[in-house]
């Protein structure tokens, strides 16, 4: 089935495409797109994909994402491709990259480190230290962060 | 490399020449006003002695003063006051901040709040270099060198902070070998054990206590312990005394972070091998040394 049948193309905006199946709602909430900003945002999970076996796609239309907005989602997926798309034409097309640095969007599993004080003036922050597998390390107290544990805190769980 | 105004938050911050210059500066006896009129202030979020007394006087000793506090009853913390304000607080009073605090990467947290140079006077159970400091220079000094020797590390390796900027320290020398002596429980983390770059192993200390050049024992400190049961389980486990110590290398020296407990006996004070109270002493001209490159 393709996906034209599922999700409409958009006029203009980012599709965020060869998402692991599964993992679009994570990586929705990484972007911090909750719906509340008024964008029409449209997704699939689960489609059939040549590459991957079965993916998710992700639409946000009027809204260009930046690289630096968008290579955050590498930790949950690393093969994610995104197209920036502009009169329905694909203008720009490139693949995610997992900065060295990630700020803010996951914590630290040590109950001791000073980024899990309550109330401190200081956000989590890590330096990757391996990308297959994933491996963080917290720059405040140097414990290391999994995949695993990466993938179980996007999930909320 | 100058340390003026620099933090000091991890041994790792320093190089080796960085360190042999201060271990210079440390050895040759020398006295000053370099402090004069200059505060530190000293941020001691959980109690200690030695780390706090030695910062105490080698601030005395260059003709500073100091503030502070040695715990957080008595200040705005118990009303509250997060550790980041207290520590703008001290940056507006202070020319350097010395910070101790339970919490890990509480120091790098300070170092980015202020504006004055912040020293680490241990944080949470990884990082204390200024003890790391003084653990080189005790061997610096009694050994004339720290490349080449083989070295026993014994204790609380997994929650002991000295244990570990010991040897995140090694990292800077060329040990010939470094036997990490401690219970199952108690060895290192993989965070550790993966950034050591000398050739080490574990070992059972009587095996290997004949090859030894330097013995570093540390305390199993109870209070890192997270299960109660467990620390009376090993707390004895690893006791120095001197019958033991008749198979060691006559030169072999013994250092300990201190306080200790019961991990070394009182009769291995009076032999040759104990330099844990020198190790001590040394925490004074070390810290001078310290704030006298640090302070701007």
């Amino acid at each position: 089935m393709s996906e034209e049948l599922v999700v409409r193309r958009i006029s203009n905006g980012t599709v965020i495409d060869h998402i692991p199946a599964g993992r679009a709602l994570k990586v929705l909430r990484i972007l911090g797109i909750t719906g509340e900003e008024g964008y029409m945002v449209s997704m699939v999970m689960n489609v059939y994909s040549k590459k991957l076996g079965k993916k998710d796609i992700v639409k946000v239309e009027g809204r260009e994402l930046s690289s630096e907005e968008v290579n955050k989602i590498a930790l949950v997926a690393p093969s994610a491709t995104i197209n920036i798309v502009r009169d329905y034409e694909v203008i720009e097309k490139r693949k995610v990259e997992l900065p060295e640095r990630i700020e803010g969007i996951v914590r630290c599993v040590n109950p001791k480190c000073v980024t899990n004080a309550p109330r401190e003036a200081v956000r989590p922050s890590f330096r990757v230290i391996s990308r297959k597998p994933l491996k963080l390390v917290c720059e405040y107290c140097g414990e290391y962060l999994t995949e695993e544990e990466v993938i179980a805190q996007l999930a909320g769980t | 490399m100058s340390f003026r105004g620099k933090d000091v938050l991890s041994i790792l911050d320093f190089t080796r020449n960085d360190l042999e210059r201060l271990f210079r500066i440390a050895s040759s006896k020398f006295e000053g006003d370099e402090l004069k009129g200059r505060v530190v202030a000293l941020a001691f979020f959980e109690p200690s002695t030695r780390t706090r007394l030695s910062f105490e006087t080698a601030t005395l000793r260059l003709g500073g003063g100091y503030i502070g506090f040695d715990a957080v009853q008595g200040t705005s913390i118990a009303k509250g006051e997060t550790f980041s304000d207290t520590i703008r607080m001290l940056d507006a009073y202070a020319d350097v901040i010395v910070v101790r605090h339970s919490l890990e990467g509480a120091a790098k947290l300070a170092a980015e709040l202020a504006d004055a140079p912040v020293i680490n006077a241990g944080d949470g159970s990884k990082r204390h270099p200024t003890q790391a400091m003084i653990d080189l220079y005790t061997i610096w000094r009694e050994k004339r060198g720290i490349d080449d020797l083989v070295y026993g590390v014994l204790g609380d390796l997994r929650y002991g902070r000295a244990s570990g900027s010991f040897l995140r320290a090694l990292n800077l020398y060329s040990p010939k070998k470094v036997y990490l002596i401690a219970p199952e429980s108690l060895r290192p983390k993989e965070e550790l054990l993966d950034t050591l770059k000398m050739p080490w192993e574990f070992a059972d200390l009587e095996e290997v206590l004949p090859e030894l050049d330097v013995l570093y024992v540390t305390r199993i400190q109870k209070e890192r312990f997270p299960d109660p049961a467990e620390y009376e389980r090993v707390k004895g486990s690893y006791r120095i005394d001197a019958a033991l110590l008749k198979n060691a290398k006559e030169s072999m020296i013994i250092l300990h972070p201190l306080p200790r407990v019961d991990e070394i006996a009182l009769d291995v004070d009076s032999t040759p091998h104990a330099r844990y109270f020198k190790q001590a002493s040394y925490g004074v001209p070390v810290r001078m040394a310290l704030l006298r490159e640090v302070v701007p």
